[in-house]
């Protein structure tokens, strides 16, 4: 792989660009790998990425049904925080956190990672108390994040309205550490660094059956024949039960869609992330200038990627609440993905009945902040068979156990 | 917009009226049941892609719980029927079948 530098760009601009490479190779699939991980999203590719590099496995092939990224992956509004309550979950999305710090360096793929800083409005007694509780226990996890006053609040956001009609801001829990980054280019990174490595990425290819002899796995169908592996990780999002299904067991989730939409480009109006929980708006102004809005999910089952326009409708009308100026954007584009939520809004990392078979979902609205943190996690519950201290909380077994963690991490709301 | 014809009242009502209430025709164990059968019941769901069961209260409306059968990567909606049954009706099935040929039938 020839690196991206600054010298690359002046030679190629010498040159009239003629010497740029195909970022990653298209092979067809070979008959069998140790491993094979179905759903090239950001969680799947990273997973991948983190076998080959902390693991030394490259026998790896990707296979994805669409095209690499084009899920919940391409579609999410690229907030990035880890400001979470309890432990297990606080743990992964900082080790996310700090990877997404270095990971353009790392992947020697320029991500605009931009940790901007992320603003979580409370906007009622309660929230206050609750975000108030987390601060603390993000001083105890080691995560930097402080409780802000409404003056405060105003002087990062200027734009903002304080005295909203329904739900004055009180104050807010803010990460400065926490931000954005550019979704396509994450997925982008880690296929390119997968392909150097030697890993198969397998597009327009959807698996249709899983194969196994004695409760383990063997292989996969495929829209291109069977192919053959030692061992299978499911990384599909919001169909993840439609792949457990045909390995024969069932999953403690739902999918649902989740909507988001941006605005024409504008001046730069506002360099924070704003998240107003009560209301269910989310807020941030992308580098092209477009107001990027999260939405609220349906209450419903949903496998087609959009959703109801009275969800769209409620957003945009907390928001013209909480930032009257931007009343009278046009909005230019509005999109949805099907998210897999769990019963307790936390995700699944770890061992499935089906042997040598392991799946990551459950992310729901939330997932794309933990992309580096969940690959790592997975890829070393993969290598070794059981999961590792960062997965470990996160099994299934814990629906039975009745060992929540309860978070609301991808609660309802996109985040 | 998803519209179901409450079976109660009788309204054809949008969504904005309806509250879903996931899949229908759960067996409902409690104390005394074993622990994957309370976990299967709580948690445990189908997530079909494809013909789904579900429940849906009509909150905005006459306040009644019902049931339909949706298609979930389409939307369709082949029918509703009243919250006082286990399971779908076999007319819904026969009519469902008919659209679509791949639909083997209802089974917990
Ligand atoms: C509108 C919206 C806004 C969001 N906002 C945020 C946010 O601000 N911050 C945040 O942290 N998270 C956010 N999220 C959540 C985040 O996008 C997801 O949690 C994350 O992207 C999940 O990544 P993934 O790799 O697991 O799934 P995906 O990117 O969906 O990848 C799964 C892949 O599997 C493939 N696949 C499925 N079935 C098969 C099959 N049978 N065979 C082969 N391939 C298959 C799919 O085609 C897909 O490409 C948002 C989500 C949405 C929809
Ligand atoms: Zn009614």
């Amino acid at each position: 792989m020839r690196r991206y530098s600054a010298f690359a760009i002046a030679r190629e601009a010498a040159r009239y660009h003629s010497g740029w490479e195909r970022a990653w190779a298209s092979p067809e699939p070979k008959s069998e790998y140790d491993v094979i991980i179905v759903g090239a999203g950001g969680h799947g590719l990273a997973t991948a990425y983190y076998l080959g590099k902390n693991f030394g496995i490259t026998n790896v092939a990707i296979i994805e049904k669409g095209w690499l990224g084009g899920g919940n992956t391409g579609r999410n509004t690229t907030i990035i925080r880890s400001n979470y309550l309890q432990d297990p979950s606080a743990a992964i999305y900082e080790k996310a956190r700090s990877l997404y710090e270095t990971m353009s360096q790392d992947l020697n793929y320029n991500v605009m990672f931009s940790p901007r800083g992320v603003m979580m409005l409370a906007q009622t007694e309660h929230e206050i108390r609750g975000y108030q509780r987390t601060a603390h226990a993000n001083a105890l996890q080691g995560v930097a994040t402080e409780f802000i006053g409404p003056e405060k609040v105003k002087e990062l956001c200027p734009i903002i309205e304080l005295k909203g009609p329904r739900y004055p801001v009180l104050g807010a829990l803010w990460q400065p550490r926490g931000g954005t980054a550019r979704h396509d280019a994450v997925a982008w990174g880690y296929a390119r660094a997968c392909s150097d490595m030697g890993m198969h990425i397998i597009q327009k290819c959807e698996v249709t059956g899983v194969h196994q002899d004695n409760g383990t796995v063997t292989g996969v169908e495929t829209t291109k024949g069977r192919i053959g592996c030692k061992k299978l990780g499911m990384v599909v999002a919001g169909n993840a039960s439609a792949l457990a299904g045909m390995a024969g067991f069932r999953l403690p989730l739902e999918s649902v869609a989740l909507q988001a939409l941006v605005s024409e480009p504008i001046k730069p109006c506002m360099d924070v992330v704003v998240m107003a929980n009560t209301v269910h708006g989310y807020l941030s102004q992308s580098d092209k200038g477009e107001m990027v809005i999260g939405g609220g999910t349906d209450g419903f089952n949903n496998y087609t990627q959009r959703g109801s326009f009275h969800h769209i409708e409620e957003t945009v009308r907390a928001l013209v609440e909480t930032f009257p100026m931007i009343s009278r954007l046009k909005m230019l584009r509005q999109w949805g993905g099907i998210v897999d939520v769990t019963g307790d809004r936390s995700p699944i990392i770890g061992t499935t009945p089906l042997g040598n078979t392991f799946i990551n979902c459950g992310w729901g609205t939330g997932g794309f902040k933990a992309i580096p943190g969940s690959g790592w996690a997975f890829a070393e519950t993969i290598a070794k068979g059981t999961p590792g201290e960062l997965a470990a909380p996160f099994g299934m077994d814990r629906f039975i156990e009745g060992r929540f963690i309860d978070e609301s991490v991808a609660a309802g709301v996109a985040h | 917009m998803l519209i179901l014809t409450c079976p109660n009242c009788g309204i054809a009502a949008d969504e904005t009226e309806l509250s879903a209430g996931g899949e229908a025709h759960l067996t409902r164990f409690g104390a005394g049941s074993s622990d994957a059968d309370f976990e299967g019941y709580l948690f445990m769901r189908k997530n079909t892609r494809g013909v789904h069961f579900e429940r849906w209260r009509h909150s905005y409306g006459c306040g009644k719980w019902f049931h339909a059968a949706r298609c979930t990567t389409t939307l369709e909606v082949f029918g509703t029927y009243p919250a006082q049954t286990t399971e779908p009706p076999a007319e819904l099935i026969e009519k469902i079948k008919q659209k679509r040929p791949e639909f083997e039938g209802f089974s917990k």
